[in-house]
């Protein structure tokens, strides 16, 4: 393998302006939201009102008379799909699940769960419509709590599902054959834990619970279809993985992929939450009924009600560790709820968790659980930050009983290259210790907190990261620019970086490069943007088609000069002449001279590498706390993360940047408010609360680069991890501030003012 | 039965522009949806992320909490009048420089009301340009590099209207 880690580049590491920059910031880039077609129909969704209820008839023969309206759907209209399990990033998904998610079959197990569809000539017409759909429905008695639910006398959500012992995250698992609303148990184990906390001197357990969160994209969910007469199904949308979509469509609609076109628009963010389907499908049956394009947008309501936020938790955490610091045993149950149907991202949290560490005695109980709320999805570093924060927070009580510093404690026991996860996957070479290091040594951690109510808190993570396949291709122009070919959505800036790689390959400019993202008919099969995978497994397809592409102009230089290729060279950009010094063409200049040397040159290549970089990560934070409110301010931020090689540098500092700011409204503000019917109370921004700028301080950013030995030009994930120790490091301050431990999440105000009268009260 | 519809008169970046639509149409649909202006964002349609950001009158408002009836005789300013046929505004190269956008989705949003802000005070401080701002989400960014894009932009315009 080709490693070039070391190597001094020209492009990559610089901040050229992205190639899709001006049309961004001219208003002229179309995303999913904005796509228009002539003769285009608008459609909207009727949802159920019920978390929980069977669905005795649908009547929709007033909407249907409507003038204005073309065409109604249910679940009704949907075939059967497979009951077959497969993975959507970090959580999972079942096809025939995912087709009941879509368009309720004989039940809504869910506030917001889609019950009928509407085409009409506008979408205020088909708007009107919905009111004129008369559902009966038989109202059940919700599950609203991971706990409840779990107990043996509980309703069961699914009356025939069995709980599935999975050896491992995709595992299909063992079938218990005991019903129950849990789907999936998963266990990490490690060692002996017994034996571990034996060794002990200090052990601290703890319980944890979080809400419900969502990813908080600002684009709706959209999508438009025509499904032409030819029985060709094209899809217009904003995707983070147009392959992935044509299979779940292919399944649930019972078409071969070849009949299926899925065209990525831009994107307005995603976080995990455009992985699965869910207005692609009505909209493609509107569109076989009425034979016109339909277009469905979600509102903001139904985003937060009717698609895939992360589950609330509730865990157990324990760690022992003996008087020196050296932590010896970790154990954790973990309960996420998956919603409403089974899929959460516990088995990604259970990996993620402890894994800053060297611990050898570990073990790790995960329960999959499904209630009557949406069914969760992925959302950044899936399942993981609720865990973390959990295993972050004893850390923190450890350090405390033990008397050291918390960075040092983490130092002591930060793994390294070799250790093993609780998984007993070994760790590659990594820079999780320099993170930690560096961030003992930086003008923050060596600060006052210079006021009282202020507390500083420290938090570690980790995130696996994902490889998964790409394709790309390249063509020469005679110019010496590069048209670039991608199929992978380009969600925060990878397009640029994808283009860097290509240009340093090549030495021309990135602005020499022109990359756009292709439809699933002109490109080679992708994996998600996601895993924070995409310009990690682009960069291999780039390096995979310059390398060809090389190959082939040394072939066009050796003819030219009327020798073998052997004796063409090919460095900084300029083919050369091995024997004869003088004999040397730029990129360009043999670009130029392609026709009169046997035609034009364009390559493409598919990937599907192994080896993506693990993250690691370690945060700071510095918290103002108001005692007679229990409003936190975040006074000063550092997150210290091995970011691999940067390719362009002020977009990996923008993922870093923006994790924190998503872990910092998970933290303090962010949550699902159900009431006891198991309706979501605050489905708008106004009253969900996202951080806004005046809520945020600057960031500070600490960027390691270690190189990940496994890619050729040093790529590690970035995107995701940094969502990942927010809360914990934010949790720890608060203590260090006013003393009192906050073990769930949000730290709203009104929780913390009440802990601290608590601990008022009983001084 | 088709809902009649209004015709409205505006001046939209710069040029009179006509318009019919329906009563219940906001100033947002008006703009995407009849004249196919699609550069103003949709990101909530009530008024909570500031995407559909536009200029009205020198107000900035969010548009999907106008009618488009109530913008008959105004001067409308959306992301589309920003840059001239010789480029880029300051703020849009500052936000470009500055990699001041992931998604790019609340890009148009924040540039229409920094315009506004430093058209307004050509030199404001990093808390006034949060104040100022923090009714338009950014969900990618953490807003680290916006504020940062607005006080190059300010720097560069250099007080100038």
């Amino acid at each position: 393998m080709t490693t070039v880690g070391d190597k001094k580049y020209k492009i990559i590491g610089t901040r050229p302006i992205r190639h899709d920059g001006a049309d961004k910031v001219t208003g002229r880039a179309v995303y999913g939201i904005d796509y228009h077609m002539t003769g285009m129909l608008w459609g909207k969704i009727l949802r159920s009102p019920h978390a929980h209820a069977n669905i005795r008839g649908i009547d929709a023969r007033k909407a249907l008379a409507l003038p204005g309206v073309h065409a109604v759907v249910t679940g009704q209209d949907l075939p059967v799909a497979a009951d077959r399990e497969v993975e959507a990033g970090e959580t999972s998904l079942n096809y025939m699940h995912l087709s009941d998610n879509v368009l309720a079959g004989k039940k809504v197990l869910y506030k917001g769960h889609a019950v009928a569809a509407v085409a009409a000539d506008s979408a205020h017409i088909a708007e009107e419509a919905l009111a004129l759909i008369e559902v009966d429905y038989e109202v059940l008695t919700p599950v609203l709590d991971g706990r409840e639910a779990m107990k043996a006398d509980s309703t069961l959500i699914h009356p025939e599902q069995t709980i599935k012992a999975l050896a491992f995250r995709f595992d299909p698992g063992t079938d218990t054959g005991v019903k129950s609303n849990i789907a999936g148990r998963s266990v990490l184990k490690l060692g002996d834990i017994d034996a571990g906390f034996k060794e002990a001197d200090v052990v601290v357990e703890r319980e944890f619970s979080t809400s419900w969160v969502h990813q908080g994209y600002i684009e709706a969910q959209n999508a438009t279809a025509l499904w032409s007469s030819d029985g060709t199904l094209t899809v217009w949308n904003s995707s983070q993985g147009t392959f992935n979509q044509r299979q779940l469509l292919a399944e649930i609609l019972k078409q071969p992929v070849s009949m299926i076109k899925m065209v990525p628009q831009e994107i307005g963010g995603g976080f995990g939450g455009k992985i699965p389907v869910y207005l692609e499908v009505p909209a493609a049956m509107l569109s076989k009924k009425t034979g016109r394009p339909v277009k469905i947008n979600m509102t903001r309501t139904e985003v937060f009600e009717g698609t895939g936020p992360a589950s609330g938790t509730e865990s157990r955490v324990k760690m022992g560790a003996t008087k020196d610091g050296k932590i010896t045993a970790a154990y954790a149950e973990l309960v996420y709820e998956a919603g409403a149907f089974p899929g959460s991202a516990v088995g990604a949290g259970a990996q993620g968790m402890f894994t800053s560490y060297k611990i050898d005695n570990v073990l790790i109980d995960g329960y999959d659980v499904v209630v009557n709320k949406p069914k969760s999805a992925a959302y950044r570093s899936p399942g993981t930050p609720q865990a973390c924060f959990a295993s972050e927070s004893v850390m923190d009580e450890l350090a405390e009983q033990l008397g050291m510093d918390p960075l040092e404690l983490r130092i002591k026991n930060a793994a390294g290259e070799g250790d093993r996860r609780a998984d007993g996957v070994q760790h590659p070479s990594m820079g999780n210790l320099e993170c930690m290091e560096r961030l003992m040594a930086s003008d923050h951690y060596k600060s006052d907190l210079g006021g009282p109510n202020r507390g500083r808190g420290v938090a570690s993570g980790y995130w696996g990261n994902a490889g998964m396949p790409a394709s790309c291709s390249i063509s020469i122009n005679p110019d010496g620019t590069v048209g670039l070919a991608e199929g992978s959505p380009d969600i925060g800036g990878s397009r640029v970086a994808i283009a860097m790689m290509a240009a340093e390959a090549l030495g021309i400019a990135a602005e020499d490069v022109h990359p756009s993202i292709k439809d699933t008919d002109s490109i080679g099969y992708n994996g998600l943007t996601a895993g924070s995978s995409t310009t990690l497994r682009n960069g291999w397809a780039v390096f995979e088609v310059t390398n060809q592409a090389i190959a082939l102009m040394t072939t066009r230089a050796a003819r030219l000069w009327e020798t073998e290729p052997d004796n063409v060279g090919f460095a900084d950009g300029v083919f050369f002449s091995k024997a004869e010094k003088e004999l040397k063409l730029t990129f360009k200049q043999l670009a130029g001279k392609l026709m009169e040397t046997g035609g034009p040159i364009s390559v493409a290549a598919s990937v599907a590498p192994r080896g993506a970089g693990p993250s690691f990560t370690t945060h700071l934070v510095d918290v103002e706390v108001d005692p007679e409110t229990g409003k936190v301010d975040i006074l000063r931020y550092t997150a210290a993360q091995d970011v691999g090689t940067m390719i362009h540098p002020s977009y990996v500092e923008g993922q870093v940047q923006g994790g924190v700011a998503q872990g910092i409204g998970w933290a303090l503000n962010e949550e699902y408010f159900f009431d006891d019917k198991g309706r979501m109370l605050n489905s708008s921004y106004l009253d969900y609360r996202v951080p806004t700028m005046l809520d945020l301080p600057a960031l500070e950013t600490i960027l390691v680069e270690h190189a990940n030995p496994d890619h050729p030009f040093g790529v590690r994930g970035v995107a995701e991890i940094s969502v990942v120790p927010p809360m914990g490091a934010i949790s720890n301050a608060i203590y260090n501030a006013v003393g009192v431990r906050m073990r769930n999440l949000p730290m709203a105000p009104h929780k913390i003012v009440k802990a601290l009268s608590e601990k008022n009260g009983s001084k | 039965m088709a809902i009649s519809k209004t015709h409205v008169r505006t001046t939209l970046n710069g040029e009179a522009t006509e318009y019919l639509c329906e009563p219940n149409q906001s100033l947002l649909e008006v703009l995407r949806d009849v004249l196919l202006l699609t550069g103003t964002k949709e990101g909530c349609n009530d008024g909570n992320c500031g995407a559909c950001t536009v200029n009205m009158d020198g107000r900035i408002v969010d548009s999907c909490l106008v009618l488009g009836v109530e913008a008959e005789g105004c001067k409308l300013m959306t992301i589309e009048g920003v840059a001239t046929p010789e480029g880029l505004h300051p703020i849009q190269q500052a936000f470009l420089e500055n990699a001041a956008l992931q998604c790019g989705i609340c890009t148009p949003g924040f540039i229409v009301a920094t315009k506004a802000l430093l058209e307004k005070e050509p030199s404001p401080t990093e808390a006034r340009i949060r104040h100022w701002l923090a009714g338009n989400l950014c969900r990618c960014t953490g807003y680290d590099k916006i504020v940062k894009a607005v006080v190059d932009a300010a720097n560069t315009m250099g007080g100038k209207k």
